[in-house]
């Protein structure tokens, strides 16, 4: 796994420009700013006037909380991205504005990821976090601390999976890396980043619980119930591809090819090898595909079942 | 910590830096776009981006030595598109193998991977190249005249106003938590478990979120007291001089040389 060990740092989400071919960076760029559109519109009056000086400090917040890290074993350390954290103690809409602003100072400042590419990177870092990270969190809202903390540590780990397995994504899309490395890769190295980011997010709560509760107990809650449908929608898609893509990238190569997705690119190679052929593949593409099924069909089941299981305490204890 | 610590503007006095913050961010972003499109191997139109770059680069008087040093950030990600190599199928080049791994390296592999190499480089040096000729609040200042939402610049100026205050306090937290977690000389380990050390970390970030929430009620009042109405105001107008448009011309004259270049002649 040597050329993953550089991947060891949250930076491995920020993609330079030149990694993305241009129809994937539009076509996240369009996400992103149907997104901030709307979160520039929802969050006018959610803090009043206060809302500037707050988001401010808070996107600095999240920055600075970034250098916070903790050693792991073997010289690697784990990190905060905070697109969960950030989501779920000021709300939504006004976690994205926060993680864009966060992800737009990095590449301006730091040239930590691309300006073209910035839509995607606001997209995987910023937004796909909240939403994860807060649809997850705003179903047990008003249930027992535990069941919050538990739940916000799920979505904090997933939120990173999730993230990391877009980035792979957008650079299969793009002809930038072979889905079958990549893809595996990415999710090996971010399925441990992420546990230290739901540590240090549930750890991070539990602090602001004892010391602020009001900051976290409020009456209102600061979206509605349709953001538990988009995160739980887009978790259960997250732990229903990552087994199956990672077992069968090739399959999932072939489906891109056969409908035609790969090719879109202007550049992708795939396009001037028209001959190109998967060695990998089996003997049938229909072998592929019926495996692809049941293997759904199994995840599906475990994911409902962890999912039924983390909720039970909750609703007893309430 | 001091303001400059992570802002890289050097100070200069040129042509460069006295352009108009909004042309430097609209040809900065052309160029990394042209330099998206321009097909693989297209290596003489690559040459002449990075020509202009450095001509640029002279014009600002920054050296390009300070470009390519900090273009390294960018080089861990080259990472990912070395699978290009060995899956794009070709003539083969070279093989090896690595345990059980047979890897075939191909000609068209090659190409791509150094294509993407290259862009990528070329790309992070023009934002470098942005951000040491304009000073951040000036390029705060271009997103706004470009249309970026109100609230989102306001944010990013705020943020970059509170960026070196917050990182002072979290250097302190960093610091006080090493001066706490002693361990002998010689022995690596210290610490408890995994999720202790999580724990120590998480009650930072915890610790930092109340701290800056706090901040930015006492700033909020700060600014209430100083006749704050809700939006930020600035003396600053920016207005496009006639010098601005022709060198924003120029540079469009010459990416379509370039992609024309790389059109016809790429490898």
């Amino acid at each position: 796994m040597l050329p993953t060990l550089p991947l060891l740092r949250p930076d491995a989400l920020h993609i330079p420009d030149g990694f993305l071919n241009l129809t994937v960076a539009i076509i996240f760029w369009i996400l992103t700013v149907i997104f901030i559109g709307v979160a520039v519109r929802k969050t006018r009056g959610q803090f009043g006037e206060r809302q500037i000086p707050l988001m401010g400090v808070m996107a600095a917040f999240i920055f600075a909380a970034q250098m916070i890290n903790f050693p792991v074993a073997g010289g690697t350390s784990g990190h905060l991205l905070g697109g969960a954290l950030a989501a779920i103690v000021l709300g939504p809409w006004a976690g994205m504005l926060v993680m864009t602003t966060v992800v737009g100072v990095q590449a301006l400042i730091f040239q930590d990821g691309g300006l073209v590419v910035m839509g995607a990177n606001i997209f995987n870092m910023g937004l796909l976090t909240a939403l994860i990270g807060y649809g997850l969190y705003r179903g047990v809202q008003g249930r027992s601390r535990k069941a919050r903390l538990t739940i916000a540590g799920v979505a904090a780990w997933l939120s990173v999976v999730a993230g990391a397995l877009l980035t792979a994504f957008q650079l299969w899309l793009s002809g930038t890396s072979a889905l079958r490395v990549v893809f595996p890769a990415m999710l090996g190295v971010h399925v441990i980043i992420g546990v230290g980011e739901a540590l240090i997010t549930v750890a991070a709560l539990a602090f602001i619980w004892q010391t602020r509760p009001d900051l976290l107990t409020e009456e209102e809650p600061k979206g509605g119930r349709g953001w538990i449908f988009g995160g739980v929608l887009i978790s259960l898609a997250v732990v229903l591809i990552s087994p199956l893509a990672s077992a069968f990238p090739d399959g999932l190569e072939r489906v891109a090819m056969n409908v035609g997705f790969i090719g879109t690119g202007l550049d992708a190679p795939f396009e001037i090898l028209p001959d190109y052929t998967l060695p990998f593949l089996g003997e049938t593409g229909m072998s592929t595909i019926l495996a692809g099924i049941v293997g759904m069909v199994v995840v599906a089941g475990l994911a409902l079942g962890v999912m039924w299981l983390l909720r039970r305490p909750a609703q007893a204890e309430s | 910590m001091h303001i400059n610590t992570f802002d890289h503007y050097q100070t200069r006095n040129s042509l460069i830096h006295r352009l108009d913050p909004r042309v430097k961010v609209v040809v900065t972003v052309l160029l990394i776009l042209s330099n998206v499109i321009l097909p693989d191997g297209a290596w003489l139109a690559f040459a002449l981006t990075w020509g202009m770059l450095l001509f640029c680069s002279l014009f600002a008087r920054i050296s390009p030595r300070f470009l390519i040093t900090r273009s390294f950030v960018a080089l861990p990600f080259a990472f990912a598109a070395v699978t290009a190599i060995f899956t794009i199928p070709g003539q083969a080049v070279f093989e090896f193998n690595i345990s059980s791994w047979h890897l075939t390296a191909s000609d068209a592999g090659l190409i791509r991977f150094f294509s993407i190499l290259i862009r990528g480089w070329i790309s992070v040096q023009m934002a470098i190249l942005l951000t040491a000729s304009t000073p951040f609040p000036d390029l705060v200042h271009a997103l706004r005249h470009l249309r970026i939402p109100d609230i989102i610049v306001a944010t990013i100026s705020f943020m970059y106003r509170y960026l070196f205050v917050l990182s002072d306090e979290t250097v302190r937290l960093l610091r006080a938590r090493e001066a706490r977690s002693a361990s002998l000389t010689g022995k690596r380990k210290r610490g408890g478990s995994i999720r202790w050390r999580a724990r120590v970390a998480g009650s930072m970030a915890g610790q930092l979120f109340l701290r800056s929430y706090e901040r930015s009620e006492r700033i909020y009042n700060a600014m209430l007291a100083r006749g704050y109405r809700g939006t930020l105001m600035t003396l600053n107008p920016h207005e496009m001089q006639p010098k601005d448009w022709a060198l924003g011309v120029i540079a469009l004259v010459m990416l379509v040389i370039i992609q024309i270049v790389g059109r016809n002649y790429s490898g």
